[in-house]
């Protein structure tokens, strides 16, 4: 249930919208309808300078009308004030039955059917346009800085006919940049968070300026070979979003195109050190589906290096006769269980070799062995003896997550990071991962 | 309905000297049958506008899907804020001209148009192709499917611009998916890479019927297929893989913004800086390629860019050696290169940036199997499945869903899990011939991921077969 506090415009309009289709729909008709939007500002920053800024404000409802197993979905923008938007829905409901009609039973129809209702609301302290510019050009000055801040309010809700109402609500803000020397040698850093504090940006600017330093020295090219690695967690998180792309996907492993097939039969293996899971309690993402399950509060998929469970979905789940335990089968709320290296001795168990502070443009070479190519892209270093002795040149990788997390793991890092996704692709994403930093023995690259 | 909201803001925004507003209305459905199962249609509009306020050589957007007059005056209101905060402090100049002042409409060509036929009649040649797909047990994952979408953009500005535009897309597509323990293979034919501008007469580039079987039968091909062999060797890559080649290896290096920086915190930056307009040697002397807008059957066709910049055909390298950049007149004021109108907004959402727009490689003279016959050691590398490119638009690697060994002039064996890396300024320097309109294939992806915030766009390919000389190929596991 919802708090006694005022709520937001968005909410009021959300439950109203709601209450309206119950009372609109037929006899014998249910309805399934999920909101999404968002109030985010966007500033982009090039040389330190403004390079385009604005704010985006984009809510759209999805109605999924429903008559036994026969259904129809549509999807659209609303203004937020139903008195302008009743004729366009009312329009979209007509549509939708006449689709619905045209369609005969879909077998793998699966909605919750056991209402539960959640309320969440986050709210934070963001800044005003003017403070933001300020407060980044600031930090930045005399850094050729260039990235994006992302600010606002992110809204996730579902009703259905039964009376379940999920609401989901924060405040945050992502400010993803980079500092450049010459050419391609550059630092990255985030800043992300629900309250915006000046002081805070500036010490995260400290520790990429500090880096720059090291950056400043003479390039080393490395050539193709074998190498000892140290992965930071925002590398190892770019490797291990490809792996979500179909690794932990029902449907992919029982139409067998899942890169962690062989991990699931029993013909490859992972490091007892790999545990992964889908930490629900953890995450920013919504706590509900949108077919209004609530999601399980964490789903291990990966424990000691064996393969557990999939992430299912609604259709996925009913195809195959599972449980719903996911709303996407990508993860969003993503962990890899720390290990037992200090942080602060990852240099010294690296020894010699490259310290990889990013990773970029992962993708498969050979999806059924798992094996992946990428590039390493920002803050990387040739170590030796433990000492960072100047930048590395850009180089490829391309070996199989079998290797890199199974016999080539040598460590993970006691800390763990919590890395925000910045991606905003249609909308602000809301998915993230806690990580350690991992050593790795023998990492193929290639050119 | 876009008109009535831009001449409502006409009296909303009195008082501002400089401006301009693009409304967009996009309707989309994704119709498939998967297994002989009809999947829930998809069904998707999408209508907004996007403000942007130019104050003393700052701007600042505001985006609203809220059309009434109190969501466009709030848009105004908060594109106005953002461009005051930016004053002094914006990153070059901004456009002097807020979208060309005239007056101009374009529409996709369309002979059949979408609803001409019944939900019905759509599915019913979907089950068909799907059922076709089904050849043997192997084949576990089988789908035939088809999307459409209708995008209708109007631009207009204070400097006396009103741009209407209509654009009318097809991707019709299937997929095999062939397994045996756990060893697979999937083969695709179009999807995105066949998409296209056009009505339902554009139906006949799939051939669901026609080509079912092919796909299914060249999945379990593939399945039963040695590993690539890894060797130096000359690559014949078809249309289906040329999209992919041109997309990354020419199209990204080009884009002004990434010239200008811009993209150096998300997308990358580019091997190409200004002060090789004109004189680098891109290819070798038969690479040819071009910015073609008015390719009307092509995914980025357009009259306009939404800056409001004409669009028109340009030659962008030839004989091998580079003459302009793709970058709109925005990045083309920041850096004075030339460039072409390419500088396009996703949705209503996103601000526009220099985008690829349809970029081919013009036709050559050579039959496919004159290719095949001047090949004594090579592979016929066809569909993109896998690619990866360094920050700087260089180093690259991309996998294919199919491989054929060319031994002698002939074609040879089918190979599994091609694979072929290579340096982009290096690499075109090697094309040794480019087949001729026999082998010319209208292609592209919709799915052409940049900028911060993030915006997918279409864009288009067309290419014939090309023949590249030692390539360094390898397979999987």
């Amino acid at each position: 249930m919802a708090p006694e506090q005022t709520p937001h415009p968005v909410e009021t309009y959300y439950r109203e919208l709601a209450d309206l289709l119950d009372a609109e729909r037929e006899p014998d008709e249910q309805f399934l309808m999920n909101l999404q939007g968002e109030e985010s500002d966007f500033a982009r920053f090039n040389h330190n300078q403004v390079r385009q800024a604005g704010h985006v404000r984009q809510l759209e409802v999805e109605i999924d009308l429903l008559s036994g197993q026969r259904h129809a979905a549509g999807r659209l923008n609303v203004s937020g004030d139903l008195r302008v938007d009743w004729a366009a829905l009312n329009q979209l409901l007509h549509g939708l039955r006449e689709t619905r009609d045209a369609l005969g039973e879909d077998p793998y129809l699966h909605y919750n059917t056991e209402p539960c209702d959640s309320y969440k609301q986050r709210c934070g302290e963001l800044p005003t346009p003017e403070q933001a510019i300020k407060d980044i050009a600031a930090a930045g000055e005399g850094q050729d800085l260039v990235g994006i801040l992302a600010s606002g309010t992110v809204f996730r809700a579902f009703a259905n006919h039964l009376g379940q109402r999920n609401w989901h609500a924060a405040d945050s803000f992502n400010f993803d940049w980079s500092c450049f020397g010459d050419a391609d040698q550059a630092v990255k850093a985030r800043y992300a968070g629900a309250r915006w504090r000046a002081q805070e940006l500036r010490e995260c600017m400290q520790q990429v300026i500090k880096l720059m330093a090291l950056m400043q020295r003479e390039p080393r090219a490395v050539k193709p070979g074998r190498y000892r690695v140290y992965l930071s967690p925002a590398a190892l998180y770019e490797l291990l979003s490809v792996l979500g792309t179909d690794g932990f996907d029902l449907k992919a492993h029982r139409c067998r195109t899942s890169p962690l097939l062989k991990l699931a039969h029993g013909e490859r293996e992972l490091s007892p050190s790999v545990t992964l899971t889908e930490n629900n309690q953890r995450g920013f993402a919504p706590d509900f589906t949108s077919e209004g399950f609530a999601k399980p509060e964490q789903v291990t998929l990966i424990e000691n290096g064996a393969f557990v469970a999939s992430l299912n979905t609604a259709r996925s789940a009913s195809e195959y006769r599972e449980t719903v335990n996911a709303g996407t089968a990508h993860p969003q709320n993503l962990e890899l269980a720390a290990g037992q290296l200090p942080q602060d001795q990852a240099l010294n168990v690296l020894g010699t070799g490259i310290y990889i502070g990013n990773l970029w443009y992962c993708n498969y070479s050979d999806r059924m062995d798992c094996r992946i190519t990428g590039l390493t892209r920002f803050a990387t270093f040739w170590v030796e003896n433990g000492n960072i002795v100047a930048p590395v040149k850009v180089m490829r990788f391309d070996d199989s997550l079998y290797r890199i997390l199974g016999e080539n793991l040598i460590a993970l890092t006691r800390e763990r990071e919590l890395v925000m996704d910045a991606g905003s692709y249609h909308c602000r994403s809301t998915a993230s991962a806690r990580l350690p930093g991992a050593i790795i023995d023998d990492l193929k690259l290639t050119l | 309905m876009l008109e009535d909201v831009s001449k409502r803001f006409l009296h909303l925004i009195r008082g501002i000297d400089r401006w301009s507003l693009r409304v967009v209305d996009t309707h989309q459905e994704g119709l498939s049958v998967r297994q002989d199962v009809i999947q829930p249609p998809r069904n998707l509009r999408s209508t907004g506008a996007m403000v942007t306020i130019y104050v003393d050589g700052a701007s600042g957007y505001a985006a609203t899907c809220d059309l009434s007059d109190r969501g466009l005056r709030e848009a105004i209101a908060a594109a106005g804020n953002w461009a005051k905060a930016c004053q002094g402090r914006g990153s070059d100049t901004v456009r002097e001209n807020a979208g060309a002042p005239h007056t101009a409409h374009y529409r996709s060509p369309v002979a059949q148009g979408w609803n001409t036929w019944s939900l019905k009649q759509k599915l019913e040649l979907l089950r068909h192709a799907c059922r076709s797909l089904h050849i043997a047990p192997q084949i576990v994952d089988w789908e035939a499917t088809l999307a459409y979408k209708r995008q209708h953009v109007l631009l207009s500005s204070s400097e006396g611009a009103w741009i209407e535009q209509e654009f009318f897309f097809l991707y019709p597509g299937m997929r095999a998916t062939a397994n045996e323990g756990t060893r697979t293979q999937n083969r695709t034919h179009g999807g995105a890479e066949l998409g296209c501008q056009g009505g339902l007469e554009k139906l006949e580039r799939v051939g669901y019927t026609r080509e079912a079987q092919r796909v299914s039968e060249q999945a379990l091909q593939l399945l039963a297929a040695p590993n690539s062999p890894s060797a130096r060797m000359d690559t014949l890559i078809a249309p289906a893989q040329m999209v992919l080649q041109i997309h990354e290896t020419i199209g990204h290096p080009l884009e002004l913004d990434r010239i200008l920086g811009d993209e150096r915190n998300y997308a990358g930056a580019s091997f190409v800086s200004p002060d090789m307009v004109g004189n680098y040697r891109y290819g070798s002397d038969v690479l040819n390629v071009t910015f073609d807008p008015t390719e009307s059957e092509e995914l980025a066709a357009y009259g306009y860019d939404d800056e409001g910049s004409r669009g028109e055909s340009l030659s962008i390298i030839k004989d091998g050696i580079l003459l302009r950049t793709l970058g709109g007149a925005s990045s083309q004021q920041r850096c004075a290169v030339p460039g072409v109108a390419s500088s396009r907004a996703s949705d209503w959402n996103r601000p526009p940036i220099d985008r690829i727009g349809n970029l081919n490689v013009e036709p050559g003279d050579h039959g496919f199997d004159d290719m095949v016959a001047a090949t004594e050691f090579g592979i016929l590398l066809d569909t993109n499945r896998s690619w990866s490119i360094d920050d700087m638009r260089n180093k690259f690697q991309f996998g294919c869903e199919y491989g054929r060994m060319i031994r002698d002039g002939e074609l040879a064996e089918v190979v599994r899990n091609p694979n072929y890396r290579g340096v982009s300024e290096t690499f075109w320097r090697n094309l040794k011939m480019v087949g001729d309109e026999t082998t010319y294939v209208i292609s592209g992806t919709p799915y052409c991921g940049k900028g911060e915030p993030n915006q997918i766009i279409h864009v288009g390919h067309a290419a014939p077969s090309c023949l590249f000389s030692d390539v360094e190929v390898f397979g999987g596991a």
